[in-house]
């Protein structure tokens, strides 16, 4: 019997995390499809507690699809997802990736950064006007005024994790993730220090859920560098 | 040799082909090529002489064996550095003696123990069709094998024990459809190369043939295709085993790991005539007529990981595979009365609750349903447990699985 209350009042695993259990209503749809990325990236792509795993909603398709090909030919590389899209063809990668694009789920709340606010101060002098001694762009210059990305390939960063962010920059830093050339997120990383890695990660992932999650719309901003995944 | 002379001795030779085959005089240069890609597909050539996402059969990529990694050949008609200046008796050579060119001796990565049953007009055209293809540069890259093993000379003893060189002959007491099935099985499917159990000098023996085994450096379990137990197909309906074939998911289960790779490259293009005789030949494989009775051992499990597992499972499994373990075949393959849930080797199903994974994309079904990871969400422990769980659920007869097992998998390197 005390065993038994026991069984019946043992706490729920620690993981517990509604976004990730998979849920759909329909079989024949693609929302039950796209339930395989459901415990990483939540049902509707809106993120889980898990920092690592970037939300997707609302990201331009254009980008999703772009990376869904690197993940699938290993052009990008992280093994859990090489393994997962190895052998689906283009045209569903691509219905996926508008499945994702056109989802609207909340926001999960800002971040409270932890870091000194003259680490935040650089952080935000950076997303928003870069930093022309060294030639770096502001982010906002690409990724918008309101960070949701430009169709029909630059990312929003809003609704991204610092652990995240900080760990892509890093990667395009050391050309381990790149695009197709010329590779402008590329040449800008690599004009980062660390610091201004951490600083920008952070104060991204404090800023509170845009008005309207859609991205700016094709052209609508020049880009200061070229850049191959934005013909 | 330009390419306007290659393409004047290939009309020559596709001549001499045509003059070969005899019977089929009528057969166009064209129709020649087509069928030699359908070949090439159903020997599955482009899944190791291209890289992903690379340009098909140039080959470079690595294959890593327990020996060193093998670096694939350049199979694209360049006269450097591919098979441009081969010609059809050389290409017969390799498929059916494994010996290159030069009379090297192939390592037995190269499936040539399945190929040496080609026949001849089916190499002729497999070769018209790659000497069709574009000729790509790029060189080959040097094996990388740990000492003994870069000898060549120890193939010769390798292939005195594992290889008997001969094209397939036809069993005169089964009909014509069997004897095709088995054709394509035995020969260009290559299927014994992971579904035999491969021993410590990388040969397997005849006697052996299709009774399944781990598929070195890959940590996935290829199941026994002989036995009910495992993937025996005895007691599948023709029409399942087509699907699992053509599609990558039946009502009876469905391919993940290597399977949904020759799936994807090979498999889907069979035409519905071979994927059956596919299906003839694997159904009658099987040696077990009817799947044995053994004992459930739900009894045996702690009833702590059992619960355990039911938790998980209703939380997070039963929303697709169901709460009785049916699924929603095919979208959601069955758990209940799954012969690759029951196995002996967990490997796969661990694997699975691990990784999760999609069918492949198919020309039948080309938008698979997939299943999350779960990797991240659970502990070694549960991962047993919910393991245990379906393995021993509704009549199932598999084994408990340790947190050790689960473990085991978990660090092993994702390909």
């Amino acid at each position: 019997m005390a065993f038994a209350a026991a069984l019946l009042f043992a706490p729920l695993p620690a993981h517990a995390d509604d976004a990730t259990t998979p849920t759909f209503k329909v079989l024949d749809s693609i929302e039950a499809r796209v339930q395989g990325c459901a415990t990483c990236h939540g049902q509707r792509g809106q993120g889980t507690r898990d920092d690592y795993f970037p939300r997707l909603a609302g990201k331009p398709a254009g980008y999703l699809y772009n990376q869904l090909v690197a993940f699938r030919d290993g052009t990008r590389k992280y093994a859990p997802m090489n393994y997962l899209v190895a052998y689906l063809p283009d045209a569903y990668l691509r219905e996926i990736a508008e499945y994702f694009a056109k989802e609207r789920p909340p926001y999960p709340p800002p971040r409270t950064p932890t870091l000194s606010s003259a680490m935040l101060d650089n952080g935000a002098r950076l997303v928003t006007q870069g930093d022309a001694s060294k030639q770096i762009p502001a982010c906002i210059a690409c990724h918008g005024a309101a960070l949701t990305g430009m169709e029909p390939g630059i990312p929003a960063l809003v609704g991204l994790r610092s652990n995240y962010l900080a760990a892509q920059l890093t990667r395009w830093r050391s050309k381990e993730r790149h695009a197709a050339a010329p590779d402008c997120m590329q040449r800008v990383a690599s004009r980062l220090t660390d610091s201004d890695i951490a600083n920008v990660s952070a104060w991204l992932a404090a800023r509170p859920a845009p008005v309207d999650p859609s991205p700016a719309s094709r052209n609508s901003m020049r880009t200061p560098l070229a850049c191959g995944s934005q013909p | 040799m330009s390419t306007t002379q290659r393409r004047g001795i290939l009309g020559l030779l596709f001549a001499a082909l045509v003059g070969y085959a005899g019977a089929s005089a009528a057969q166009s240069t064209t129709e020649i090529i087509k069928k030699g890609e359908y070949l090439a597909r159903a020997g599955d050539c482009v899944a190791c002489h291209t890289k992903p996402g690379g340009k098909e059969f140039v080959g470079g990529r690595a294959m890593a064996t327990p020996f060193g990694n093998l670096y694939v050949p350049n199979i694209t008609p360049d006269d450097q550095t591919g098979i441009g200046k081969w010609s059809a008796e050389d290409f017969y050579k390799t498929m059916h003696q494994g010996r290159s060119k030069d009379g090297t001796l192939l390592y037995p990565a190269m499936p040539f123990a399945a190929y040496t049953k080609v026949t001849r007009a089916d190499s002729d055209a497999i070769y018209a069709y790659l000497m069709s293809t574009p000729p790509l540069r790029q060189a080959n890259r040097p094996h990388e094998l740990r000492f003994p093993y870069n000898k060549r000379q120890l193939l010769t003893g390798w292939r005195a024990l594992y290889f008997t060189e001969g094209e397939y002959q036809l069993n005169p007491r089964k009909d014509a459809e069997w004897n095709r099935g088995a054709y394509l099985v035995q020969g260009l499917g290559h299927c014994s190369m992971c579904h035999t159990a491969i021993n410590a000098l990388g040969g397997s023996s005849e006697s052996k043939a299709f009774q399944g085994g781990m598929i070195p450096n890959q940590n996935w379990y290829a199941p026994s295709l002989t036995s009910n137990r495992e993937a025996g197909l005895g007691d599948w309906k023709i029409e399942d085993i087509v699907d699992l074939l053509q599609r990558g998911a039946s009502h009876r289960g469905t391919v993940y790991g290597p399977m949904a790779e020759v799936v994807y490259n090979s498999l889907q293009y069979m035409s519905d005539a071979d994927a059956r005789a596919m299906a003839v030949y694997l159904k009658a494989l099987t040696s077990d007529e009817t799947t044995p009775e053994g004992p459930n051992l739900a009894q045996l499990v702690q009833p702590r990981v059992l619960e355990m597992g039911r938790r998980l499972y209703t939380a997070q499994c039963a929303m697709c595979h169901g709460p009785d373990g049916k699924g929603a075949p095919p979208a959601y393959p069955p758990l209940a009365n799954n012969q690759s849930i029951e196995m002996e080797s967990p490997v796969n199903s661990i694997r699975m609750v691990l990784n999760g994974g999609y069918s492949p994309g198919t020309r039948k079904n080309p938008r698979p349903h997939g299943m999350p990871p779960f990797a991240h969400l659970l502990s070694d422990e549960e991962v047993a447990a919910v393991t245990t769980y379906i393995r021993v659920s509704w009549n199932n007869r598999g084994l408990p699985v340790t947190p050790r097992q689960a473990n085991e998998i978990r660090s092993a390197t994702l390909e």
